[in-house]
C-alpha cells in the first residue's frame, strides 16, 4: 500500500500525513525545520500561537492511546484550534453507526482536521479516500502499517542530539514484526540517510525479508547494539508473551532487555529512545530507562512540536487550496 | 533602483533620539526587540551605540501573521528569542520599514504571549505610510514617500541599504 501520492497535493506540499514511505527528504527536513521553530513556545509563558485559531481537530482514535491522544491534543491547542476528542471504540461503533457515517457527522460538524488511530493498517489512508476535499488527515497509528508521527519525533530528537544523521548508527530492538513505529522509523531513517540501520530481536519477532528495507538483523543485542549511536527499544506487547511467540516476560528480559552493562557495548555517548508505555524489567531496565542516556521524555516534550509542525503544515496546504485569497500580501 | 539614503547616518540619528526617548520617558533599563529580519539588524546597531547590555531580542512574527489562510506557513527559519524576563519591563520594538501596521500588530500579540511588559515602544528606521491599522511608531528615522505600487525592502546584514522597487498592475 502506498500513499505517497494522496498525501500531498498538485503542488507536492503535505495534505495529508499517511506514512513516511514515499516522502522526500526535503520534505522530512521541512517538518524537522518547523518543529524546530515550534519547539520554543512550550517554554513560554504563554504557550499557544494563534495560527490554526477557528480550526476543528477531531481526534478519532479506534484504539486506546494515551501519550499519542494527549500530544495531538496539546498540539492542537497549542497552535488555538479546537479539538475534539472521541473515542469510537466507546461510542458509536458500539451502537452500529458505520465509519463512513461517523465521518459525514464529522463533516456535518465542520471539522478541518481527522487524526485517527485504528488497530487495522490502512485505516487512515482509507479515511483519507472518504473525507470532503478541504479535510486533512493524519495518521495516528494504523495496524501494523505507520505511525509517521512516532517517527518523525524519533528523528527529531535524533537530529537535535546528534546533529547529523549520515554518519550514525542506529539499532531498533524488540518487537519489530508488530511494531508499526519501526517500520515508519526504519523508513524515516533511510530517507534521512542514516548508512546503519539495525533490527535486533528473537527471530519470531523479526519479519522475513525486512533486509529489503535495507537494514541488517541481528539476533543477540550485544551483537546488535554494539557501536550503536542510538538505540530505540520497542514495547514488548503483552498478548506476544501469551501467543506462542515468546516464552516469558522474564526470559525476553534475559535475552534482549537492556540493561546498564549491555548498554555499555553501544557508543559511549549512545542515546537510548523508547516510544512508550515502557515495560520496566521486559524490554528495558529501570536504571536505564531513568538513566542519564535516556532521552524518552525528551521524545515526549518533542512529539508535541513535530505534531504542531506536521498539523499546521497540512493546514497550510488546505488554505492555500481552499483559501480566502491569492498569492503574497504585501510585508511591511 | 537604490535611492541615495545614508543609512549609517540615519541609525545614529536615530540612537540618539531614541537616548533622549529613555531619558525622557525615563525607560528602566530597556531591551530592544527587533523584528525579523531587517528589525532585528537595526535593533542590533541601536544597541551597539546606546550600549544598552540587555541582550537583544528576535520576534519572529510567523506565527502571528493575519494572512495564514492566504499564504499558509512563511517559511523562514529562526524562532522568537527573548533571552530576558518580559513580565514589567520597558521594551523598545524596532522594525526596518512601517508600512500596514499588520506586523507591528503581530509583534505585539507576541510579545504579550511571553509577558505582560510595563511599556513598548516602537521604534522603526523608516516609515512608508499606508497604514491599514491604527498604529503609529514613537521614532522614525526618515518618511519615505512611496505610491502604492512602490516597495521597500532593507538588504543587509553586513552593509545595510534601502532597495526600492514597482510592481505592475
Amino acid at each position: 500500500m502506498r500513499a505517497g501520492n494522496l498525501q500531498l497535493d498538485s503542488q507536492g506540499r503535505l495534505k495529508h500525513f499517511l506514512g513516511i514511505e514515499g516522502l522526500s527528504r526535503e520534505l522530512l527536513a521541512e517538518i524537522l525545520d518547523n518543529a524546530e521553530r515550534f519547539a520554543p513556545v512550550g517554554d513560554r509563558a504563554v504557550k499557544k500561537v494563534p495560527l490554526l485559531r477557528g480550526k476543528t481537530v477531531a481526534n478519532l482514535f479506534f484504539e486506546p492511546s494515551t501519550r499519542t491522544r494527549t500530544t495531538f491534543d496539546l498540539a492542537a491547542k497549542r497552535l488555538s484550534a479546537d479539538v475534539l476528542n472521541l473515542n469510537i471504540e466507546a461510542s458509536s461503533a458500539k451502537k452500529g453507526e458505520s465509519l463512513t457515517d461517523t465521518l459525514r457527522n464529522l463533516e456535518a460538524m465542520q471539522c478541518d482536521m481527522f487524526v485517527v488511530r485504528h488497530q487495522t493498517s490502512g485505516a487512515a489512508e482509507f479515511i483519507a479516500r472518504q473525507v470532503a476535499p478541504h479535510i486533512s488527515v493524519i495518521n495516528g497509528g494504523d495496524g501494523r502499517h505507520e505511525h509517521p508521527t512516532q517517527a518523525m519525533l524519533d528523528v527529531f530528537t535524533i537530529r537535535r542530539l546528534k546533529q547529523r544523521f549520515t554518519h550514525l548508527k542506529v539499532a531498533i530492538v524488540g518487537d519489530v514484526a508488530h511494531s508499526r513505529v519501526a517500520r515508519s522509523e526504519i523508513h524515516a531513517l533511510r530517507i534521512l540517510g542514516v548508512p546503519d540501520i539495525r533490527v535486533v530481536g528473537p527471530k519470531t519477532l523479526i519479519p522475513p525479508r525486512i533486509e529489503d528495507m535495507g537494514v541488517s538483523v541481528h539476533h543477540t543485542l550485544e551483537e546488535g547494539i554494539a557501536g550503536a549511536d542510538v538505540v530505540i527499544m520497542l514495547r514488548l506487547q503483552q498478548e506476544r508473551m501469551q501467543s506462542a511467540l515468546l516464552p516469558s516476560a522474564h526470559e525476553y528480559f534475559r535475552e534482549y532487555g537492556l540493561t546498564a552493562a549491555r548498554l555499555k557495548r553501544a557508543a559511549k555517548d549512545a542515546i537510548v529512545m523508547h516510544p512508550g508505555p515502557i515495560n520496566r524489567g521486559v524490554e528495558i531496565d529501570s536504571a536505564v530507562a531513568d538513566g542519564v542516556q535516556s532521552v524518552i521524555l525528551q521524545q515526549v516534550t518533542y512529539g508535541i512540536a513535530v505534531r504542531m509542525a506536521v498539523m499546521s503544515m497540512v493546514m497550510a496546504t488546505q488554505s492555500l487550496t481552499f483559501g480566502n485569497g491569492q498569492g503574497s500580501t504585501d510585508v511591511d | 533602483m537604490k535611492p541615495e539614503v545614508d543609512i549609517d547616518n540615519l541609525i545614529d540619528e536615530l540612537a540618539i533620539n531614541l537616548r533622549r526617548m529613555i531619558e525622557a520617558e525615563e525607560l528602566l533599563n530597556p531591551a530592544l526587540v527587533g523584528i525579523k529580519t531587517g528589525g532585528v539588524w537595526v535593533a542590533e546597531r541601536l544597541r551597539t551605540l546606546l550600549r544598552i547590555e540587555e541582550p537583544l531580542g528576535e520576534l519572529n512574527i510567523a506565527f502571528y501573521r493575519d494572512d495564514f489562510s492566504r499564504v499558509g506557513i512563511h517559511p523562514t527559519v529562526e524562532p522568537s528569542h527573548l533571552p530576558f524576563e518580559v513580565d514589567n519591563r520597558d521594551l523598545v520594538l524596532v522594525d526596518d520599514i512601517l508600512y500596514t501596521g499588520r506586523t507591528v500588530r503581530a509583534a505585539m500579540n507576541e510579545l504579550f504571549d511571553y509577558g505582560r511588559p510595563r511599556a513598548v515602544k516602537l521604534v522603526v528606521l523608516f516609515d512608508r505610510g499606508g497604514r491599514e491599522l491604527p498604529i503609529q511608531a514613537d521614532l522614525v528615522g526618515a518618511h519615505l514617500k512611496l505610491g502604492i505600487r512602490e516597495h521597500a525592502k532593507l538588504t543587509g546584514p553586513d552593509h545595510l541599504a534601502l532597495e526600492l522597487h514597482r510592481t505592475r498592475g
